[in-house]
């Protein structure tokens, strides 16, 4: 049976005065139902705009977007943006990093929930929808959600919010969610109990989830697969269980090793990826990561001018976009889960031999 | 609200009565002005009387207090509540003056009010919708021009055009509604133009930058993503949150209209209280100048009641 959604080649532009900006610079992936895929990545590395490419949020704006994006066998890149638009909310939903500007501040949280019921489902009545949104609220663990579908966003604390998101991402059973760093502006506390409503309801509605973060953590938990994304590109690719454990890109290495993790010694030193992400106008030539990578010196100076393509990384499920051999990979990843800190980590001269890429964007 | 109205009353009081008299002017050298030429002193100290001038200060404010609340006899006559005073030069209460000029305020004020929320707002949102195009970029400046030309200048244009050069509106003068609501509407239609011109051009560039910013915001996106169609994500949740800071100033464009608009009203000799403040400062009437600043107060602590109230409907979090 063929994926549920389908990535492929994904490029997504915005020509500015500037330049040209290019935001998702050929990305694929796919992703089955009842899986959840995680796509890791630093600001501005291009995994916010690829979920707004998928969901088609990025029409009005001067995004120009090519590849392809099937999702249950359907074109979307390039489909009419009417036919996007029935399919938002219905088959495809997406809850936001900041619950409380993501709602809307002068509506009751009962109505907009209503609203997004019967904009797919023309024939509820209003009692229906009503009634459907009730139950929604209490499916994502909001007490007396009869009262509380009266109230307004600012009503909530910051936790109940994002589940009244999810309530309205889920009204719809939709296929595929879309989940936008969803507990970045939450409490610690509750960003777990998020999480865990997410996977919860995942395994009742089936459906898949896409879920964008910039936390390792986060990824750890719930992903299936991960995509590691760099300047707009895929770094590395695959089984979750895999990029965990035998990483195949710098990228990756620096970001687990940048960490702090419970099962470590304490005087362990975290370990930066020292200098900044490039600017997506002027992307380095040839692997965009190689200004702050530390291992340029191995690869016979390939690192500046080939672009690295996916390809099978340390262990097979998985691949990355890096030059090193595997065998170089797996020795250096060795040497770093050793905690043997590379010589130049941290030294303020090692970062600032990095060239800067300027504004981040 | 009383409090604020007393306090205005006071200062208006003590720059047209007390300010003069510190200046040397004696209430024998004020009640000359008023009893025609050649006064015999007789004459002024018995209009001296009759205005009351001859109280002291403190009985003349109290008077006029008095007689907001419970009307008081001036001269004779009864002048019953709201009286607002005792005109000097007419030599009759205030009050029933302000009420002939009240309706033809109302109506100038009302329809240009429409036209210009109308045409402001639509004129806005397309604006920020289509920001950067020639539509913009055309409306925005006329909506400059709107804005900078005074009324006393587009108003001539306008009279002089529409009402000699090619006379489609003759003769612009007021008719009560209740008279004939045609007549009312045809002669208002040229001041209604004049006066809804400013303030379109003032509300159809608050409404492109409230939509521009709105548009922006995170809900909007939520909206798109549930699906909804763009005329939704438009009208019900991007204008809706736009309009509420333009409801506020409405609300206090009306208060501050009710007391008069005085240009409008002088440029097209429409007799409402604008014309009639106007006519109250070139006779140095105290008592009717006193009398229109307060009402003209009293409107605009009303509108600003309104809107605070109107505020915390539209917007949710407003608690007071």
């Amino acid at each position: 049976m063929a994926p549920l959604l389908e990535v492929r080649d994904l490029r997504i532009d915005f020509p500015t005065d500037d330049g040209l900006v290019k935001a998702v610079d050929g990305v694929s992936f796919s992703l089955d139902r009842g899986r959840t895929l995680g796509i890791v990545g630093e600001s501005g590395s291009g995994k916010s705009v690829t979920s707004l490419g998928i969901m088609g949020l990025h029409h009005g704006t001067k995004a120009q977007i090519t590849g392809e994006i099937r999702l249950d066998g359907e074109e979307l890149a390039h489909a009419d943006p009417a036919r996007v638009r029935e399919l938002r909310g219905a088959k495809m939903a997406m809850i936001f990093q900041d619950p409380l500007s993501s709602l809307h501040p002068f509506y009751k949280v009962g109505d907009q929930i209503v609203e997004a019921y019967r904009i797919h489902h023309r024939k509820a009545t209003g009692k229906q929808a009503r009634q459907h949104a009730v139950d929604m609220l209490g499916r994502v663990g909001i007490p007396q959600p009869a009262v509380r579908a009266e109230d307004y966003p600012h009503q909530f604390s910051g936790g109940m919010r994002q589940r009244v998101m999810i309530a309205m991402a889920l009204c719809n059973d939709p296929e595929l969610l879309i989940a936008d760093e969803p507990t970045t502006a939450l409490d610690v506390t509750v960003q777990a109990q998020i999480l865990d409503l997410i996977s919860d309801l995942q395994a009742e509605f089936g459906s898949a989830v896409i879920i964008i973060t910039h936390d390792l953590g986060v990824v750890a938990e719930l992903a299936d697969d991960i995509l590691v994304m760099y300047a707009g590109r895929a770094a590395e690719y695959g089984a979750g269980t895999g990029i965990f454990g035998q990483p195949g890109h710098p990228y990756t290495w620096g970001l687990l090793a940048s960490m702090p993790r419970l099962d470590r010694e304490r005087q362990t030193r975290l370990v930066p990826i020292p200098g900044t992400p490039p600017s997506l106008i002027r992307v380095p030539p040839g692997c965009p990561f190689h200004p702050r990578c530390r291992y340029t010196a191995l690869t016979g100076g390939r690192c500046p001018t080939e672009v690295p393509v996916l390809r099978e990384a340390v262990t097979p499920g998985h691949a990355a976009a890096c030059h090193l051999t595997v065998a170089q990979k797996a020795r250096e990843w060795a040497a770093l889960s050793a905690d043997q800190v590379p010589a130049d980590a941290g030294e303020p001269e090692a970062r600032q031999s990095v060239p800067q890429g300027g504004a981040e964007s | 609200m009383v409090f604020i109205l007393i306090i205005v009353a006071a200062i208006t009081f003590a720059i047209f009565f007390l300010l003069p008299r510190l200046a040397g002017e004696t209430a024998y050298g004020l009640a000359t002005q008023y009893v025609g030429r050649n006064p015999t002193p007789a004459a002024v100290v018995s209009m001296e009387h009759q205005l009351g001038l001859d109280q002291p200060v403190y009985v003349q404010f109290g008077r006029f207090l008095w007689a907001i609340v419970a009307g008081e006899h001036y001269n004779g006559a009864w002048c019953g509540p709201p009286c607002l005073g005792y005109s000097f030069k007419n030599q009759q209460p205030v009050w029933p003056q302000l009420v002939s000029d009240i309706p033809v305020t109302f109506s100038l004020m009302i329809g240009a009010a429409v036209i210009w929320l109308i045409a402001g707002v639509t004129i806005g949102v397309i604006s920020a919708l289509k920001r950067g195009t020639i539509f913009d970029r055309f409306s925005m400046t006329i909506a400059l021009l709107g804005v900078s030309l005074p009324i006393f200048f587009t108003g001539l244009i306008a009279l002089e055009l529409f009402s000699y050069k090619w006379p489609i509106f003759p003769n612009v003068q007021y008719v009560p509604f209740t008279q004939n609501p045609y007549e009312w509407a045809k002669n208002l239609v040229l001041p209604w133009l004049v006066l809804a011109f400013l303030y379109a051009a003032l509300y159809a560039r608050l409404t492109r930058a409230g939509m521009l910013e709105t548009m922006n915001e995170d809900y909007i996106r939520t909206a798109r993503a549930k699906g909804l169609p763009e005329r939704t994500v438009i009208l019900k949740h991007a204008l809706r949150a736009a309009l509420t800071p333009i409801v506020t100033i409405f609300g206090l464009d009306i208060g501050l209209l009710l007391g008069g608009a005085i240009i409008t009203e002088y440029t097209f000799s429409l007799h409402g209280l604008g014309l009639f403040t106007i006519e109250a400062i070139d006779n140095q009437d105290f008592p009717e100048i006193m009398g229109v600043t307060l009402l003209a107060c009293f409107f605009i602590v009303i509108a600003n009641l309104i809107v605070d109230i109107l505020y915390a409907v539209l917007d949710p979090r407003v608690r007071y």
